[in-house]
């Protein structure tokens, strides 16, 4: 039988995987976009798998607010995205590097 | 109390203008040519004076509205009539700054009146989706604020580190809340204090959620360990931009420490205190030695923010409503401060010339005394000397950890003070008793010059006379 621990697992893996694919992504700053996605969805499944053990409809409002910024707020990374490719004409992670100190 | 739906839309009224005066700025500023662009600055200083007309007619007390989703009480009326204020200075301070370099745009004002929304839902919060939506729009808009200027490399740089950490910093928390859910089965902080307090504030589960709620906080705070967006971003972005997001964000992150850890989780004080005592050492420590090494000012007053935020903190930490008094009054006088500092780059900058580096202050006092003295106000009161108001500020937070017995915690933040001195005087030495590298020329205008003498006499006025903010502030948290 599936429970509740299952869906915590699940999502605390993903969780993981998420803040790992940005610390050791070194090549592309979509992939990073990418993480950040998966970061949300994994919070979702928790929010979920909660309201569900819990049998109270709030954690399922939540996750709609949480679908609607995780949108807006791709659109503003990947319009940022294309104010950085523009300037120096890569997306490589390793090239943001001109401020030090 | 709850109320009727009639009621809770007029506490939500100044939300709801704000929301429609930036709407209407944005269609306006379309519509509008560059010549007439003056039209959109003005409609966005007349927004937040009708906001702020708005909010001081609150009523008094303290009220919930929306089911618990929306709270206006005296912090709240309080800060919102400060990020009112703080956002229109931004607005004066940035205007020559900004059409200087071509940037007077609409997009600057709308998104600015739009993160001042995003404020002003966060430091009204009741429940934890209130909270995270708030703190969103506020985020989502400084992005974009960061990466205005399309032309500078750096800048996008900086709006691409700032997006991908305050993205973690948002799944942070969201993780957090939602092992606090979890737990406690609601979104309310009020009902969420009850379960705590009824017992749930031993729970593990509880802790564990705490702690990445409180790593969500500390990175939109910029406290050590969490602090590596600071310096790039400040560096980076704009000198208005830098100016808007030192400022009144930090209201709004006051407040939502507030909200989450003392009305939500003051059950579990015991637990995230010390927390607190780890992030607050921390950014008092590495923010003052770091700013130390900085030749650029704007990083160098990056470093400060960070050791100043490690300040307010101090005050959280003691749990008690002195220790959250002084942490209030710790952030306005701090808003003050480097709202001053910023507007002095913006002051010596002119096109072509960012005046971000220190040795740009050189020989200031011989080509422009007064601007020199208003300069030594700020870093002298910044770096907390009597009887500036910076001194009282950092006072206060020493003597509410003092109250709660954490006296190492006071010596060590005394001690780093000190070291922050330093680099606070060096830039009253270099502009004092070093000559000038060249001709200095002043281009700003006079509002600018105005605004900016009032702000660093209010710093010494303020110190003179803290016991009018003091009361202020205890009327406000009573």
């Amino acid at each position: 039988m599936i429970g509740l621990p299952h869906f915590l697992l699940l999502a605390g893996v993903l969780f993981s995987i998420a803040v790992a694919g940005i610390f050791l992504n070194r090549k592309n700053v979509i992939v990073l976009l990418m993480c950040i996605e998966l970061m949300l969805l994994a919070v979702n499944f928790n929010f979920i798998a909660f309201s569900r053990w819990l049998g109270d409809i709030h954690g399922q409002v939540f996750v709609f607010f949480i679908l609607t910024v995780a949108a807006a707020e791709s659109a503003i990374g990947l319009a940022i995205l294309v104010v950085l490719f523009r300037e120096k004409k890569s997306i490589n992670v390793e090239n943001l590097d001109t401020m030090r100190g | 109390m709850n109320l009727t739906l009639a009621n809770s839309l007029s506490l939500a009224a100044p939300e709801m203008l704000l929301l429609l005066a930036t709407s209407v700025v944005l269609v306006v500023d379309l519509f509008l040519s560059d010549r007439q662009r003056h039209l959109t600055y003005l409609l966005s200083i007349a927004s937040l004076a009708a906001t702020a007309v708005l909010v001081a007619g609150l009523p008094e007390g303290r009220h919930v509205g929306f089911n618990g989703m929306f709270v206006v009480d005296g912090v709240a009326r309080f800060i919102k009539l400060i990020a009112c204020g703080t956002v229109a200075a931004v607005f004066l301070y940035s205007r020559d700054y900004l059409i200087q370099r071509g940037l007077f745009r609409g997009e600057y004002f709308v998104l600015a009146l739009f993160a001042t929304l995003g404020l002003f839902v966060m430091v009204s919060a009741g429940s934890l989706l209130t909270m995270y939506m708030g703190i969103e729009v506020l985020a989502l808009s400084q992005y974009a604020l960061v990466a205005f200027d399309r032309d500078s490399p750096v800048a996008a740089e900086s709006a691409m580190k700032y997006f991908v950490l305050g993205a973690i910093a948002s799944g942070a928390l969201l993780y957090g809340i939602s092992i606090l859910y979890g737990v406690t089965g609601t979104f309310d902080l009020a009902a969420l204090a009850e379960r705590v307090n009824a017992g749930a504030g031993s729970n593990i589960g509880l802790l564990f959620g705490l702690a990445f709620v409180l790593a969500g906080i500390a990175f939109k705070f910029g406290a050590v360990p969490f602090h590596m967006w600071i310096p790039d971003v400040y560096h980076g972005a704009p000198t208005s931009v830098t100016m808007f997001l030192s400022a009144a964000p930090k209201l709004a992150y006051f407040a939502l420490t507030l909200r989450v850890l003392a009305e939500g989780l003051g059950g579990a004080v015991g637990a995230w205190q010390d927390m607190l005592i780890v992030l607050s050492v921390l950014s008092i420590g590495v923010g003052n030695v770091v700013a130390v090494a900085q030749t650029n000012l704007k990083r160098m007053l990056a470093y400060s923010t960070i050791s100043n935020v490690g300040f307010i903190l101090l005050g959280l930490i003691a749990g008690t409503q002195f220790g959250y008094r002084a942490a209030l009054f710790y952030t306005v006088t701090y808003v003050l401060m480097a709202l001053g500092s910023f507007a002095m780059i913006i002051l010596m900058s002119r096109k072509g010339f960012e005046a971000d580096r220190i040795e740009d202050f050189r020989g200031l006092a011989q080509s422009n005394p007064w601007f020199a003295w208003m300069m030594l106000f700020l870093m002298v009161s910044t770096a907390g000397v009597p009887p500036f108001v910076g001194f009282f500020s950092k006072l206060y937070v020493i003597q509410a950890v003092l109250d709660v017995g954490l006296s190492w915690l006071a010596i060590v933040a005394v001690l780093f003070s000190v070291v922050g001195a330093f680099y606070y005087l060096r830039i009253v030495k270099v502009m004092f008793f070093e000559p000038a590298a060249g001709e200095i020329t002043v281009t700003a205008g006079p509002a600018l010059k105005f605004l900016l003498s009032l702000n660093a006499l209010a710093v010494l006025v303020l110190g003179l006379f803290n016991s009018s903010l003091v009361e202020t502030i205890a009327r406000a948290m009573p």
